[in-house]
C-alpha cells in the first residue's frame, strides 16, 4: 500500500480528516523548506504538498506566483526538490509528499528520469497542474505507475461527470477539487456550492476528495472537513512565508500556529457532526 | 459567397485533440478544460455556418479592406537581381497588420456565443489595437494583458488602445513581458469564464486556438494563391515570412501546403546573433517542450525554466512558437532560418527607399531573409513574401538606432 493510501485508511477509521498544507520548495530561501515539512507534520498536517517552481505558473494567484519567483531567484530546480524530499525522508518515513507544478520542468528532465529518481528520493505522488488525465495517458502515467508514485488529479466546478469518472479511473491517492473558478488564493469560496459539488464527484468516484484553493482559516477548513476527504491549504501559509520572509523564526511559529488552529477546528467538526 | 476554411487533402492536422505530430494538444489546469471544450464546439460549429462566414466575409472586406492587394515590387527585384518578389500587403489592413483577420473571426465567434466580456494579451501592442478595434465596434467589454516592460517600450499603442475604450491592465509578474501577459490573461479566463472570451493572438495556446487562428489569417494565404494565379498565371516558387508565435506566417503557407513545389521559409527573429543567446528563435536554437497549453519548441534553460528572449521587434519577442511550426519543421515542409536586428534593419530601409513601402520591423525580419535569397534563385522564379504590418509603430524605435530622438 502507498503512504497515501495508508494515511487515508488511517484517517478514515479514526472518522478523522486529512489536513494537506502545500508551500514552494525554496521559498523563501533553499535552508527553510525542510525544517519547515517536519513542523507542519507536527502541527498536525497528514499529507504535505511540496510546489516545484516554475517561470510560468499560469494557474496560481499572485501569492503563489511571487513564491514561485523568490525560490528561482536561488535557482531552486526539480532536482534540487528531490534532494531536499530526499533530506527530508532521511527523519520522516511515513508522512506523504506530493509535488505540485507544471509539466515543463519535467518534461526537460524526461518522463522516465523524472519517476525513477523522485522514487529514489521518496516522492509519494505527483500533481502536475498542466497535464491533464488526456495527455497523461500514453507516456507519463505508466511510468508513474511503475515507479509506484501516485498520479493527483484536479478536478473543476465546470468538471463533466465523464471527465470526474476519468480522473477517478487515471489517478491514484486522491482527487483534488479546485474548488473555485479561478486561481489560487482567489477570495470567493460559496460553501453551499463546494458542498453539492463535492457530493457529486463522491457519489462518481472511488478514490478520496480533498478541496483546495480558497481555505484560508480554520473556519472554512473545518467546513471542507464536514463535507470532504482532506483539506488544502496554500496561499494562506505562504504569504506566512512572503509576511515574514526576513525572519524565519517568525514565519515557520506563524504557519505551524495556522495549522494546528486548523487541525483542532477540523477535527471538532467531525467529532460534532 | 461565404468562405468557410479549406480541407486541404493530404494533409489534416491537427488531430480531434489539437495534436500535429506530437506537438499541440491541451496542457492547461482542468479549470480550463471545459472552457476550451465549449469554444471548440463553437468554432466547429459556426465555421460551417453560412451565415457567420458571410458576416465574417463582410466585414474582411468593408471593415478591413480585403482583399489586401498582390504587388510585384519590381525595383527591389531588379536591385537585388533574382527572383521576382512580390508583397502581400497586409499592412494596408486596417489597423496596420495582419492582426485584424484574427480578432474579427474570434470577437464575432465570441459574440455569437453570447459573451459580453473579451480578453488578450499584447506584446508590442498590435494585437491588442486590433482587439480593442474590433471589441469597440461590436461593443463589447475589452481588457488587454500588457507586460510592465511592454507597457512602457509601447507607450503610443498603449493610448492607442484606451482611446479605444479598452482597460490596458500592465503584468508585473515574470520577466514582465508578453509571455506573462498571457499567462495572467489565462488566469482572467479561468475566473470569469461565464462571461469571457479569451482572444489569443497568435497561433499559441492549447487546442483549439492553433487551429482556429490559423483558419482565420488563412485568408492571407488563399488571396495570394488567387492572386498570384491571376497575376503571374502560376503557383510561387517560395513563400516567406516571419515568425512569432506563427500567424501570419501559417496565414501564407497553409493554402500552399499541399503544394509541394511551393517551398515555405519561416524567419525567426535572431536579435544580437543566436550564438549571443539573446534571440527570439526556438524553431532554430530552442528545444521541444511544454508552455502556454501546448507541446512546441521552447527557449529554456536546464532546469526547464522559460528564458528571456530579445527582438528588436515586440511583436517577435516570443520564448515559443505555434506548434503546427514545430511540426512543419520536423516533418521537412517548412524551413526555419533566423535574421538579426541589424540585418532586419538594414531591409526595413531598403524596402522603404525603393518600393515607398515602410515595413513593420517584425516583417523586415521576413523582407531581409528575402533579400539573402532571391539574388540565389532565377529571374523567372517567383517569392511571395508576407509584409505582415506598417511601420509606423517602429519609427520612434529606428530613431533611436540611428541616435536620433523625436
Ligand atoms: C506586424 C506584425 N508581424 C508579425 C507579428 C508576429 O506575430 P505572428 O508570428 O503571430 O504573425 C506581429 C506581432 O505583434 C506583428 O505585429
Amino acid at each position: 500500500m502507498s503512504r497515501i493510501e495508508t494515511v487515508f485508511g488511517r484517517l478514515a477509521q479514526s472518522g478523522r480528516k486529512a489536513l494537506i498544507p502545500f508551500i514552494t520548495a525554496g521559498d523563501p530561501d533553499p535552508e527553510f523548506t525542510v525544517p519547515m515539512l517536519h513542523a507542519m507534520v507536527d502541527a498536525g498536517a497528514d499529507i504535505l504538498e511540496l510546489g516545484v517552481p516554475f517561470s510560468d505558473p499560469m494557474a496560481d494567484g499572485p501569492v503563489i506566483q511571487r513564491a514561485s519567483e523568490r525560490a528561482l531567484a536561488h535557482r531552486v530546480s526539480l532536482r534540487q526538490v528531490l534532494r531536499m524530499v530526499a533530506e527530508f525522508r532521511r527523519g520522516d518515513d511515513t508522512t506523504p509528499i506530493v509535488l505540485m507544478g507544471y509539466l515543463n520542468p519535467i518534461e526537460c528532465m524526461g518522463y522516465g528520469a523524472f519517476a525513477e529518481a523522485a522514487k529514489e528520493a521518496g516522492v509519494d505522488g505527483v500533481l502536475t497542474v498542466d497535464l491533464p488525465p488526456e495527455e497523461a495517458e500514453d507516456e507519463m502515467l505508466p511510468l508513474l505507475y511503475g515507479a509506484g508514485i501516485d498520479p493527483v488529479f484536479l478536478l473543476a466546478p465546470t468538471s463533466t461527470p465523464e471527465r470526474i469518472e476519468k480522473a477517478d479511473r487515471l489517478g491514484r491517492g486522491y482527487l483534488y477539487y479546485v474548488s473555485l473558478k479561478g486561481v489560487t488564493g482567489a477570495g470567493h469560496l460559496d460553501i453551499e456550492e463546494v458542498t453539492r459539488k463535492v457530493a457529486g464527484i463522491q457519489a462518481l468516484a472511488e478514490l478520496p476528495v480533498g478541496v483546495g484553493f480558497g481555505v484560508k482559516d480554520p473556519e472554512t477548513a473545518a467546513r471542507m472537513a464536514g463535507l470532504a476527504d482532506a483539506v488544502v491549504v496554500g496561499s494562506a501559509l505562504v504569504r506566512k512565508i512572503e509576511e515574514h520572509a526576513g525572519d524565519a523564526c517568525r514565519a515557520r511559529e506563524e504557519i505551524t500556529a495556522l495549522l494546528a488552529a486548523m487541525r483542532r477546528a477540523m477535527d471538532e467538526e467531525v467529532t460534532l457532526a | 459567397m461565404a468562405t468557410a476554411p479549406e480541407q486541404l487533402e493530404n494533409y489534416r492536422y491537427p488531430d480531434e485533440r489539437g495534436h500535429f505530430g506530437r506537438y499541440g494538444g491541451i496542457f492547461v489546469a482542468e479549470t480550463l478544460m471545459y472552457p476550451l471544450e465549449e469554444l471548440d464546439q463553437a468554432y466547429r460549429t459556426y465555421l460551417q455556418d453560412p451565415a457567420f462566414l458571410d458576416e465574417l466575409d463582410r466585414d474582411l472586406k468593408d471593415y478591413v479592406g480585403r482583399p489586401s492587394p498582390l504587388y510585384y515590387a519590381e525595383r527591389w527585384s531588379r536591385e537585388l537581381g533574382g527572383a521576382q518578389i512580390w508583397l502581400k500587403r497586409e499592412d494596408l489592413n486596417h489597423t496596420g497588420a495582419h492582426k485584424v483577420n484574427n480578432t474579427i473571426g474570434q470577437a464575432l465567434l465570441a459574440r455569437r456565443m453570447g459573451k459580453k466580456r473579451v480578453i488578450a494579451e499584447t506584446g508590442a501592442g498590435q494585437h491588442g489595437v486590433a482587439t480593442a478595434t474590433v471589441a469597440a465596434r461590436l461593443g463589447l467589454e475589452c481588457v488587454v494583458y500588457m507586460g510592465e516592460v511592454d507597457v512602457e517600450r509601447q507607450k503610443l499603442n498603449v493610448y492607442r488602445m484606451s482611446l479605444l475604450g479598452a482597460e490596458v491592465r500592465p503584468v508585473s509578474s515574470g520577466s514582465k513581458t508578453l509571455k506573462d501577459a498571457l499567462n495572467e490573461a489565462l488566469r482572467d479566463w479561468v475566473t470569469h469564464v461565464d462571461d469571457t472570451f479569451y482572444i489569443i493572438g497568435t497561433v499559441a495556446g492549447p487546442h483549439p486556438y492553433p487551429a482556429m487562428v490559423r483558419d482565420f489569417q488563412s485568408v492571407i494565404g488563399r488571396e495570394a494563391k488567387q492572386q498570384i494565379l491571376e497575376q503571374a498565371g502560376r503557383l510561387p516558387d517560395a513563400l516567406v515570412a516571419c515568425v512569432g508565435g506563427g500567424s501570419n506566417a501559417i496565414g501564407l503557407f497553409y493554402p500552399f501546403l499541399e503544394h509541394e513545389q511551393v517551398a515555405l521559409y519561416g524567419v525567426e527573429a535572431a536579435g544580437l546573433g543566436i550564438e549571443t543567446g539573446k534571440h527570439s528563435a526556438p524553431l532554430c536554437a530552442g528545444r521541444p517542450g511544454v508552455l502556454h497549453g501546448n507541446r512546441t519548441y521552447l527557449m529554456e534553460d536546464d532546469d526547464g525554466q522559460i528564458i528571456e528572449t530579445h527582438s528588436i521587434s515586440a511583436g517577435l519577442d516570443y520564448p515559443g512558437v505555434g506548434p503546427e511550426h514545430a511540426w512543419l519543421k520536423d516533418s521537412g515542409r517548412a524551413q526555419y532560418v533566423n535574421i538579426t536586428d541589424d540585418e532586419a534593419l538594414e531591409a526595413f530601409h531598403s524596402l522603404t527607399r525603393i518600393e515607398g513601402i515602410m515595413p513593420a520591423l517584425e516583417s523586415s525580419h521576413a523582407l531581409a531573409y528575402a533579400m539573402q535569397l532571391a539574388p540565389r534563385m532565377d529571374r523567372d522564379q517567383i517569392m511571395i513574401v508576407n509584409v505582415s504590418g506598417r511601420g509606423d509603430k517602429d519609427i520612434h524605435t529606428v530613431a533611436e538606432r540611428e541616435g536620433l530622438k523625436l
